[in-house]
């Protein structure tokens, strides 16, 4: 298992290595000039020379084979791609353009709204999902049946920003039950230690600051489980379908086993394992529909940080934030797959 | 969701054109199917003969009637103050006063033809990759698998965003970035039906008569994938839709004064409190366009599986 593990971690690097090469190659590919962007368009010709010598934007891309014939190696590498993947190993994804703060300390300031606001949109998905779509998979055919299956169309037809705005006008602007966006209400006055406004509130005991950190979550949380939850809904029904119609459910029922331990343990158990697939993917779609649902809600999370990076062209920013979610979607893309030795007993990876 | 389910299920049958006719048989009698196409069928017409529909100009400015909500909601003494009569302005205006059922209408032009596009080209493009990767093998479909993977990296939208981010803000660019998003689903499917075919017995006995490889592609490998290619083609346009949306509602696709559904949206966006219509009536075009879509995609599946119908 642990070979298997290391096994794959190591057929990421050709996947990560491209991932890297695109996303390094993209803006320079179009020309785009972050000391230009910087400085503007009046700055003095010596202050832009010295600007790119610090970001290192006279260096070669690739190699630098003019630096190699004086220093070999070490200089060969002197160039643009080789420093930026080697920083990025280390952690480094340089400096935004215009804060100077870097990139990393940002994503790991932002990641954890991220990662709750995930969280939470996961757990309705899952929590209305499966019982809808076992009640589905159950009624099949039925009025119910129709029903559930014309809410799971709609959940992938709506688009879900559009869905958050009309949200906030019914239950925050409207009605005014909810909080319309942000993740706490500014005048309250909590310290997180974690990042993890949910987990602190807990640990610290302030009952008042989790309701409030609730009420914030309400509708962000729905908006961005609307899809997965009629993903899982489908996935649950279909799935639970196909395991009825199997040779042992029909054995279980011959010999008497009753209807609620047949589907509970005969069923159940059997149709969950690709449902449990699709959660973990949409687990990362989901940090993708956050870029929407942040932006819609206020959310202080890195889909909204490299939004907003996007709409100030800081391309450090976009770079860093892009390759960090494409790294963390690889990553539990992965976890996915190896979580299927625990679930499925049949499954042994060697 | 349907991506990984229809391409297991489609891999090894398909017969020729007793199964079209089959199909066509069995599309008749599936009524969501034919909602699908209805609500599809509708949304073009209407969107085609917008400028009979409604000749108005989408982008003229109206200073007069600004922000007016839908005209039948008013009460009567407010349509004569403003000289309006019931049905003047059924979907409102917009902060310039233009007739948002005009533009929604030629919205419709831009979000259904866009995902169309994008669509059209990622099939194009996939199917292409994917023929080679699977017919020839060998390092060139270990490059292109690598390709596939290093795309499939980036979840869902932020590969387009990622790609607008650095293209810059245009439509175009909008569609060429959804479009390459989509390119490793057809490639995926493409590759392992040809993987599964090539070497069959009637593709050996092809290449034994002496047939060209592009022949023998054409001819007898391609036919084979269009089932699961026609389902995968109708389902991606659905969201399709969904991501022009929403690179225009980020800011990242058509620019403001054109009528772009999602742009739309956005526009209304920080207006909703005063002019709560500008962000919805854009929003149920977008829900029920896609609707379609999804309807006529999960439809097809039904009526090109025959181990579906149970």
């Amino acid at each position: 298992m642990f070979a298997y593990f290391v096994r794959r971690l190591l057929g990421l690097l050709p996947v990560l290595f491209g991932v890297s090469l695109l996303i390094f190659t993209i803006p320079r590919v179009i020309g785009s000039d972050p000391a230009r962007i910087m400085l503007g368009e009046r700055a003095s010709p010596e202050s832009y020379q010295r600007l790119r010598t610090e970001l290192g934007l006279d260096t070669p891309y690739f190699l630098n084979l003019k630096e190699a014939r004086t220093r070999g190696i070490a200089g060969l590498f002197d160039a643009q791609y080789p420093t930026f993947v080697a920083h990025a190993v280390q952690g480094d994804l340089g400096k935004s353009i215009f804060s100077r703060i870097p990139v990393r300390d940002s994503l790991a300031h932002f990641f954890p709204a991220t990662i709750e606001l995930t969280l939470v949109a996961m757990f309705f998905a899952v929590v209305f999902g499966v019982p809808l779509g076992i009640v589905a998979a159950l009624n099949r055919g039925t009025l119910v049946d129709t029903g559930f299956m014309f809410l799971a169309l709609a959940g992938v037809s709506f688009p879900v920003f559009w869905l958050g705005i009309i949200m906030i006008y019914l239950f925050a602007v409207f009605l005014g039950w909810l909080p319309p966006s942000g993740r706490i209400s500014p005048t309250l006055i909590f310290h997180s230690t974690t990042g993890f406004y949910l987990l602190d509130a807990i640990v610290q005991g302030r009952w008042g600051v989790l309701w409030n950190l609730l009420r914030h979550l309400v509708m962000p949380g729905i908006a961005l489980g609307t899809i997965p939850l009629a993903i899982i809904v489908r996935m649950t029904r279909s799935s639970m379908l196909e395991v009825l119609g199997q040779d042992y459910i029909r054995t279980a029922r011959a010999k008497g086993v009753e209807r609620r331990a047949v589907i509970n343990k005969h069923a159940l158990r059997n149709a969950l394992l690709p449902v449990i697939t699709v959660i973990g993917l949409s687990f990362g779609q989901l940090l993708s529909g956050a870029i929407l649902t942040e932006t819609v809600f206020a959310w202080p999370g890195i889909g909204r940080f490299v939004y907003d990076a996007i709409s100030s062209r800081d391309y450090p920013i976009i770079q860093g934030g892009v390759l960090f979610i494409a790294i963390m979607f690889v990553l539990v893309n992965m976890l996915v797959d190896l979580s299927y030795a625990f679930i499925d007993p049949r499954i042994q990876y060697t | 969701m349907s991506t990984a389910s229809a391409t297991s299920r489609h891999e090894d049958h398909v017969e020729g054109r007793s199964l079209l006719q089959d199909a066509a048989r069995r599309f008749r009698h599936h009524p969501t199917g034919i909602l699908g196409l209805a609500i599809i069928v509708f949304f073009v017409a209407i969107t085609i003969l917008a400028p009979v529909l409604r000749p108005v100009d989408p982008l003229k400015i109206n200073l007069r009637d600004r922000m007016l909500p839908p005209t039948w909601t008013m009460s009567q003494q407010e349509l004569e103050q403003k000289q309006l009569h019931r049905w003047s302005f059924p979907f409102g205006t917009d902060v310039q006063g233009r007739d948002m059922l005009v533009r929604v209408l030629y919205g419709g032009r831009i979000s259904l033809r866009v995902g169309l596009e994008a669509v059209a080209m990622a099939a194009l493009v996939g199917t292409i990759l994917g023929l080679i990767a699977g017919f020839f093998g060998g390092w060139i479909d270990t490059g292109i698998v690598w390709f596939v993977d290093i795309l499939l990296a980036f979840p869902g939208i932020l590969l387009a965003i990622a790609i607008v981010a650095a293209l810059g803000q245009s439509l175009l660019n909008a569609l060429i970035a959804i479009s390459i998003t989509y390119v490793p689903v057809y490639i995926r499917i493409v590759r392992s039906v040809t993987l599964s075919l090539r070497e069959s017995e009637y593709v050996q006995a092809a290449r034994a008569l002496g047939s060209r490889s592009v022949r023998i592609i054409l001819a007898h490998v391609l036919p084979n994938g269009l089932s699961p290619l026609m389902v995968q083609l109708t389902l991606s346009i659905g969201t399709a839709i969904l991501d022009v949306a929403a690179l225009g509602f980020l800011g990242l696709g058509a620019r403001p004064p054109t009528p772009e559904w999602g742009a739309m949206i956005s526009d209304g966006f920080g207006r909703f409190r005063i002019a709560p219509w500008l962000s919805i009536v854009p929003g149920i075009a977008i829900f029920f366009s896609v609707v379609g879509f999804n309807l006529l995609g999960d439809a097809i599946r039904d009526v090109l599986d025959p181990r579906l119908k149970r």
